[in-house]
């Protein structure tokens, strides 16, 4: 046993920000007292039964929860091992997880007085919650999203539009996450009087990983008590996709304290490991980017590298600070998997169950060829289903498209 | 401990003027132009040069100032050349203060307690890092000042006086005010508005208070050096310095020229301004 193994997973952050070594509150002066003030608010309302009691209400009627625990019948056969359970978050109002967040900060936005809020986005999936909330609310929201993945993610793009959100298409760098990432802080240091920045993961500077983790804690705090009733005892195994890792944590945080909990994460391995590739923990080491310490992908100067993978969701060159803790004390086993392999399990669960996932999702999905055989029947592995992949049809029908002439 | 950039506001004071000083980027668009640019900056008036390191991801920076980035890392610049800009330098000029500014991760990459050393035989004297604020002074802030470099803090117009204390503790030097909430290059600051801000400022700390962001002209650097131990000008020069450049953005023989006739003519402001009011 490692010595310095905490006696429990759960409890982090200190209170200042910190998951061991990574975490921390790397900002401009400029932010950082509307930190504070971010991180007062927050804690304020999270002691407030009312809050809770608005926010499950919400949860409920509006979002659609509980998601579903559906037991994968056919894929279990298909893959021939351990029985498989999709956590259906891809069923949520907006087709994703991010919604569960979204509705949080917007809550906590709303007590803070702002009016204005900001998001980043990839996939367009988190900025498509931000905009939805900002409809339901009343609220002006402003989305930056890279020039890159304005193209390739057109559906979310004219959604976000139609919900009356201002999408920024972002020039700078890669044009893709990572970059409109960069234009939403110059954004907020800018407009830090009325603006409320809604990150779309667990990343940045605390509180947020720890905050955005909280919110989608309902993820796992569902799949809990569904699994018992579903078969009378916690799941054997869980995985899910990483990019930010959002939909991981919030997977994951409920079970890090029940040992015989197996938890995966996936990394996007884009072309593979030794090419362009998105896996912060497979392929990068401790840096500083974003308001927090985490594992980046840089070259030896320290300048970020460019991330690549299929899904615009997962294309970033960093990963949640509590991901990279738990990487280092060894309780989550983080794996990866290519586009191809997102591509492939990508038709294999819209052919075997009826399912379309988001690309991001077709990674989690991709590893169970590797993780569910060798497992006995009786082994119970819940996969986030983060996603629908509805956004992602046109472009992976052209990829498609493109391999038969 | 004194150090050049104690003597030079000592000596400023004595000259009884606000100082002039000038951000230009390291490397920008190549090690040996940029070199030739710092070496002209105290021949045209600069008392303080701040050299930019350049980072893939700036995140208080406005677009000028991210392209001059992207342009000196294109030419291959990295911290260690960074470095070796300033060792070369001051084989000329042991007394023209010399303040790095960027983001912390190409020096925690680097190493803290390396990059402090190596910094302080270059010849660095103080240091800006844009992403470090008090709550991370464990990092940089309380070896830096340990191995006998400034570590200047920004104060913004977020830092009310309930933070100030906090913001100017362990702040030596200088403090850098920055006049507008906001990136680099953005809006113009008023000077009246600064001018309070500074003197709120002052109320907490001896040290010289020196206003940057949205300063762009000599009449609005002299504007403000009537309110401010020193006002900082950078976007403007760093685009000088851009308009001079050939259609590949590679150097010409009117860039070296283009940043010191406008830090000339910026100088010129600054020194035209009525002392500051103590």
């Amino acid at each position: 046993m490692n010595p310095n193994l905490p006696n429990s997973f759960r409890s982090g952050p200190d209170e200042r920000g910190h998951f061991g070594i990574f975490g921390g509150r790397f900002v401009a002066e400029t932010l950082m007292p509307l930190i504070l003030d971010l991180e007062k608010a927050y804690a304020e309302a999270k002691a407030d039964p009312s809050f809770q009691a608005e926010m499950n209400g919400y949860l409920k009627d509006y979002v659609g929860r509980p998601s579903p625990l559906y037991f994968a019948e056919r894929l279990t056969a298909h893959l021939g091992g351990a029985k498989i359970y999709l956590k259906r978050e891809e069923l949520n109002h907006t087709g994703s997880h991010k919604v569960n967040n979204v509705l949080g900060q917007i809550m906590v936005a709303r007590r803070m007085g702002k009016k204005r809020i900001i998001a980043e986005t990839g996939a367009g999936q988190h900025g498509v919650a931000t905009a939805t909330l900002c409809a339901r609310f009343g609220l002006e929201c402003v989305v930056y999203m890279g020039a890159v993945d304005v193209e390739r993610q057109q559906p979310n793009v004219i959604r976000m539009e139609m919900l009356g959100a201002k999408v920024v298409p972002v020039q700078s760098g890669a044009r893709t996450l990572k970059d409109a990432m960069n234009d939403a802080l110059r954004d907020w240091v800018t407009n830090v009087h009325n603006t409320f920045y809604c990150i779309g993961t667990v990343a940045g500077p605390h509180p947020y990983p720890m905050m955005v983790r909280d919110f989608q804690s309902v993820i796992g705090n569902e799949t809990r008590q569904q699994m018992q009733e579903a078969e009378g005892r916690l799941p054997d195994s869980l995985v899910a996709c990483i990019g930010g890792g959002s939909n991981a944590m919030g997977l994951f945080h409920p079970f890090l304290d029940d040992p015989s909990v197996e938890i995966f994460g996936v990394e996007a391995a884009g072309h593979g490991l030794t090419q362009l590739h998105a896996a912060s923990l497979a392929g990068g080491r401790p840096g500083v980017l974003h308001g927090n310490r985490t594992y980046l992908l840089m070259d030896a100067d320290g300048q970020i590298e460019e991330a690549h993978s299929i899904s615009a969701g997962l294309d970033y060159p960093g990963i949640g600070p509590e991901h990279a803790w738990l990487h280092e004390s060894g309780r989550v086993k983080y794996l990866s998997a290519t586009d191809e392999e997102a591509l492939a399990a990508f038709q294999l669960l819209s052919r075997l169950e009826g399912i379309i996932p988001a690309l991001e999702s077709a990674h989690a999905i991709a590893k169970l060829s590797e993780l569910a055989p060798q497992r006995p029947k009786d082994h119970l592995m819940v996969v986030n289903l983060s996603g629908r992949g509805d956004k992602d049809v046109p472009q992976v029908g052209d990829i498609l498209k493109g391999r038969k002439k | 401990m004194t150090t050049r950039i104690d003597a030079r506001f000592a000596e400023l004071k004595r000259q009884g003027r606000s100082a002039f000083v000038t951000f230009v980027m390291a490397g920008d668009p190549d090690a040996k132009t940029a070199l030739e640019v710092i070496k002209a900056l105290p021949k045209a008036g600069a008392d303080i040069i701040e050299l930019g390191m350049p980072f893939t991801d700036p995140m208080a920076d406005g677009p000028s100032i991210q392209a001059a980035g992207l342009r000196a890392l294109k030419g291959g610049m990295t911290l260690k050349k960074t470095l070796e800009l300033v060792r070369d330098f001051r084989k000329d000029d042991d007394s023209t203060p010399i303040v790095l500014m960027g983001y912390y991760n190409p020096i925690y990459i680097y190493g803290v307690d390396a990059f402090l050393a190596d910094a302080k035989a270059a010849g660095v004297d103080g240091l800006i890092i844009v992403d470090l604020p008090p709550e991370e002074d464990t990092e940089l802030c309380i070896p830096a000042m340990k191995a006998g470099l400034n570590f200047i803090r920004l104060a913004t117009p977020t830092t009310d006086d309930k933070r100030l204390p906090a913001v100017l503790a362990n702040t030596s030097g200088f403090v850098y005010y920055v006049a507008v909430t906001g990136i680099t290059g953005a809006a113009a600051a008023d000077s009246k508005v600064v001018g309070a801000a500074v003197g709120r400022i002052k109320q907490h700390t001896k040290l010289p208070v020196c206003v940057g962001f949205g300063i762009r002209t000599p009449e609005a650097a002299r504007a403000i050096a009537e309110n401010a131990d020193g006002s900082v000008v950078g976007t403007a020069l760093v685009d000088a310095l851009k308009g001079s450049l050939d259609a590949e953005g590679r150097a010409t023989a009117r860039t070296v020229t283009a940043v010191a006739d406008l830090a000339s003519a910026l100088a010129q402001g600054v020194r035209g301004a009525k002392q500051a009011a103590e």
